[in-house]
């Protein structure tokens, strides 16, 4: 039974569900290694919204979701799958890194900022690039090239810090702090300004700039011919021929942008965060990111509410293994898995069972209206 | 039917079958004469293939008895259904094309592990089977080696082997030529001489005319008539099919033909591997006139189409329109042969002309998505798409009227006249059309080919391809045939018989058939 669902079932209920059984699948391991599994739910919950410091963190973590998941959701709308946000965040951060770098010393925040976000979206784009250009000319599969490239991204990093940035008598592989100029406002500094009290977290501008990016993404991929022939292409790449678009031209842009949206996550970790070049900042959120894309139904504002759910177990999660000492750090990541799992891999497997109970309750309101009437 | 009386070797008593909220079949009923050969036609969606189905084990009715030899049986799978006597000969075939025929016949019906004392005994049965029904095959060739009949006949064959008494054949003249047709109902009616009980599932009312002694009507899941095949006629048997009069006669006034518009000029096309798909290809459309192209399926028209259209480049040769010259070196995209005045209505529309993801407003602007009034600002005008979409409907007669609803949840024939509309909403110079009535219905081929007949009239040159002999016969002024990539002649329509071209097409007599 291949049935259409109203939309809300569909982006809505369906998702609901899928979280809500990936829940009970983790209240069951924990139940296993002998903890409280509503206890750990309560200390998960407000460790992520507990108050205005921890809404802070969910967010900030939530940003980079946001950006990878919409990274994947581009490139997957044109058909292909970018398993490689990981290496084009790691570079879209060293981008940004090495134009505040090259500037911090001429003092203007309103000329290294912007330049330094221009340079995450050229780093990440050029990462994603190479592996696109292979793809559409040379017909080697985007999966396992993106796949390489985070290796190469990892280990380009490495050199570069560990050769080239690292900070004279720095004792780990770490750049020079950045002049104060270069970061990015924090949030909790303006809504303190505007007399609203809430406690310091990394929370910075870059949250405001993931969801303009989230407004740009639909507005591409839904309301441009662009993004017509995108979408077209994802589906059937033929018909995209037979439209007159041309493929090569699309897979190359599509990854472009898809690398430039999960270079920002360099955005708000080097320049929000840590305002100095380091390693592994990007650890995770590639990955995450294409969770995301899917449980968001490749659409920005399912990406948001995914982001927030990921941002919430990243945030939660740490806090429950501070709370719960049988809680390791592993075990989160196991709950995270399972989330994956159920709004991902198995993200399809509940859907009979909401099709057969639309269609019997349809068909129970339609016998009693017809009694009725 | 007096004509047919004898006992029944398969009788359906009030099958029903649905599938959510779909009812495929409704209060089925059949009575299948033991020695007879019975067509079941019907529109797509009519619930033929879907009865076939519950005879074959592959679904199980929801209500609803089948006798075979007068005792009740349940199919629960293909399994009971081949233990009851009953073959099936799929449209598409289930041949594994790197066996030989002999393992093709036993695979599934082996005895004991070892295949040696298998392939013996099948290879007896075999020459057993083929002396006595005129099933001649090669038992040591290659299948994927044979021509598409042979492999056909290989699936009876499988089917005889396993003790089939009542074959079911669901759609089998569609890869055949108009010979390969002819020796394949001279084989049926061999194995009707012998006894055995033979469904022809078709939509084809020529075949069932020639072919069959008793037909059943099939419409909306129901059986709505049964005749003696002597005792109806084709005008009838459409007739109960659609549900209202339909006209089979194509009226069209003699073409005038006009200055040529597209000319191709010994064009080939080289596939991967190097395999030529189209040899020396030299041809003339011109404005007012209808060229058909017919062939048996698979012998370069897909190729042809592709090429014309701008969707793949030539390998050499050159075409020439509208001011352009297309060569290998010097492409020119789909989108630009649109824009230079040619469209394109793809044999295969879900592979080109569509989209799943799209509703049928989307699909309406397909290829025109860059011009105004759908892009005029760069931004798509979504309820300009729709107003354009709507009209399409309103001119072309697309039910339901719905520019939202998603563009495959169409009937085909309603997602043929969408595809055409789109392609001549602006009038085309040339117009490429493959397989103009696939998957459509008999009701909607009557109006898609009055359009194209229209559309000539107009001045538009028009290239048809299509693997129904009787369409290309009827639509076109003009007749190239096709075989292995090249053209093999070319038939004024008015000169044009089936059996003419239907040897054309097989290349008999020419040398170089490849």
């Amino acid at each position: 039974m291949n049935q259409s669902l109203p939309r809300w079932v569909d982006i809505g209920l369906i998702p609901l569900a899928n979280v809500l059984l990936a829940f009970c699948a983790a209240g069951l391991i924990v139940l296993a290694i002998g903890a409280d599994p509503f206890a750990a739910v309560k200390f998960m919950l407000a460790g992520a919204l507990g108050n205005s410091e921890a809404i802070g963190y969910t967010l900030y973590y939530a940003t980079n979701y946001i950006f990878t998941g919409l990274a994947v959701a581009v490139a997957f709308h044109a058909g292909l799958f970018n398993i490689g946000g990981e290496g084009q965040a790691t570079l879209g951060g060293l981008g940004a890194g090495l134009a505040v770098l090259a500037l911090d010393h001429t003092g203007s925040a309103l000329v290294i900022v912007p330049t330094a976000i221009l340079a995450a979206a050229i780093f990440g784009a050029a990462w994603a690039a190479i592996p696109a250009y292979l793809q559409a000319y040379r017909g080697s599969h985007i999966v396992i090239t993106t796949i390489m490239f985070n290796f190469l991204a990892s280990a380009l990093m490495v050199y570069l810090m560990v050769n080239v940035l690292m900070a004279p008598g720095a004792v780990a592989p770490e750049s020079r702090d950045f002049a104060d100029t270069a970061a990015l406002p924090l949030i909790s500094d303006w809504l303190n300004a505007l007399g609203f009290h809430v406690m310091e977290s990394p929370l910075n501008l870059s949250l405001v700039f993931a969801l303009v990016a989230c407004a740009l993404v639909w507005f591409l991929v839904w309301h441009t011919p662009w993004g017509y022939e995108l979408r077209l292409m994802g589906f059937n790449a033929t018909a995209a021929l037979y439209a007159g678009a041309n493929p090569r031209r699309i897979i190359l842009l599509a990854m472009m942008l898809s690398g430039a949206l999960a270079g920002f996550v360099g955005v708000n970790e080097i320049l929000g965060v840590h305002h100095r070049l380091l390693l592994d900042f990007a650890l995770g959120y590639g990955f995450g990111g294409i969770a995301v894309a899917l449980m968001g139904r490749n659409h920005p504002v399912g990406i948001v509410f995914a982001g927030l759910l990921f941002g919430v177990l990243q945030q939660g999660g740490t806090e429950l293994t501070f709370e719960m000492p049988q809680v390791t750090r592993e075990m989160v990541v196991a709950i995270q898995g399972l989330v994956i799992l159920f709004s991902g891999a198995l993200a399809l497997m509940s859907r009979p069972w909401f099709e057969w109970s639309y269609w019997f309750v349809g068909r129970k309101l339609a016998v009693r209206k017809a009694a009725s009437a | 039917m007096a004509a047919v009386a004898s006992d029944p070797a398969l009788e359906l008593i009030g099958i029903e079958k649905s599938f959510g909220p779909v009812h495929a079949n409704r209060d089925v009923t059949m009575a299948i004469p033991k020695g007879r050969i019975v067509g079941v036609i019907g529109e797509n969606g009519a619930g033929k293939s879907t009865i076939m189905k519950i005879v074959y084990g592959l679904h199980r009715p929801d209500a609803g008895e089948i006798r075979v030899d007068g005792l009740v049986v349940t199919h629960e799978s293909p399994r009971d259904a081949i233990a009851n006597g009953i073959g099936m000969v799929h449209q598409h075939f289930m041949l594994v094309e790197s066996f030989t025929v002999l393992e093709n016949i036993i695979l599934g019906a082996e005895q004991g592990a070892l295949l040696k004392p298998s392939l013996v005994a099948a290879r007896a049965e075999l020459l057993r089977l083929a002396r006595e029904y005129g099933l001649q095959v090669d038992p040591d060739a290659r299948v994927g080696d044979l021509p598409v009949g042979d492999q056909q006949r290989v699936e009876i064959l499988k089917a005889l082997y396993r003790g089939a008494r009542i074959l079911i054949l669901d759609e089998p003249t569609a890869v055949l030529t108009p010979q390969e047709t002819d020796q394949l109902f001279r084989i049926l009616g061999a194995l009707k001489d012998k006894g055995a009980t033979i469904l022809l599932i078709t939509h084809k009312l020529r075949e069932v005319m020639a072919a069959t002694d008793l037909v059943y009507v099939m419409r909306a899941g129901q059986v709505v008539a049964e005749r003696a095949t002597i005792a109806t006629n084709r005008e009838e048997l459409a007739e109960l099919m659609v549900g209202r009069k339909v006209r089979l006669k194509l009226d069209k006034a003699p073409a005038q033909p006009g200055a040529a518009v597209l000319y191709a000029e010994h064009v080939g096309l080289t596939g991967a591997g190097g395999v030529a798909l189209l040899k020396d290809i030299s041809l003339t459309l011109r404005a007012g006139e209808i060229v058909g192209v017919a062939g048996v399926s698979g012998n370069g028209q897909t190729e042809l189409l592709e090429v014309l259209s701008g969707i793949r480049a030539p390998s050499s040769g050159n075409i020439a329109f509208g001011g352009a010259s297309i060569t290998a070196g010097h492409p020119v995209d789909a989108g630009k042969m649109r824009a230079l005045g040619l469209s394109h209505v793809p044999e295969d529309r879900h592979r080109y002309a569509m989209c799943t993801a799209f509703n049928a407003a989307e699909t309406s602007v397909l290829g025109r998505h860059r011009d105004a009034p759908f892009a005029a600002s760069g931004v798509l005008d979504y309820p300009a798409m729709r107003e354009h979409c709507a009209a399409l409907m309103e001119r072309y007669d697309v039910r339901p009227r719905r520019p939202e609803q998603r563009a495959v949840r169409f009937s085909g024939g309603n997602q043929q006249k969408l595809v055409i509309a789109r392609e001549t909403a602006v009038p085309p110079k040339v117009l490429l059309v493959g397989q103009p009535t696939r998957g459509v219905d008999i009701g909607a081929i009557e109006f898609i080919h009055r359009q194209l007949i229209a559309l000539r009239d107009a001045g538009c040159a028009i290239l048809v391809v299509s693997v129904e002999l009787d369409e290309v016969m009827a639509l076109s002024d003009r007749i190239l045939v096709i075989c292995a990539g090249r053209i093999v002649g070319e038939v004024p329509a008015a000169e044009a018989d089936e059996k003419t071209l239907g040897l054309m097409m097989a290349n008999i007599g020419q040398g170089d058939a490849a």
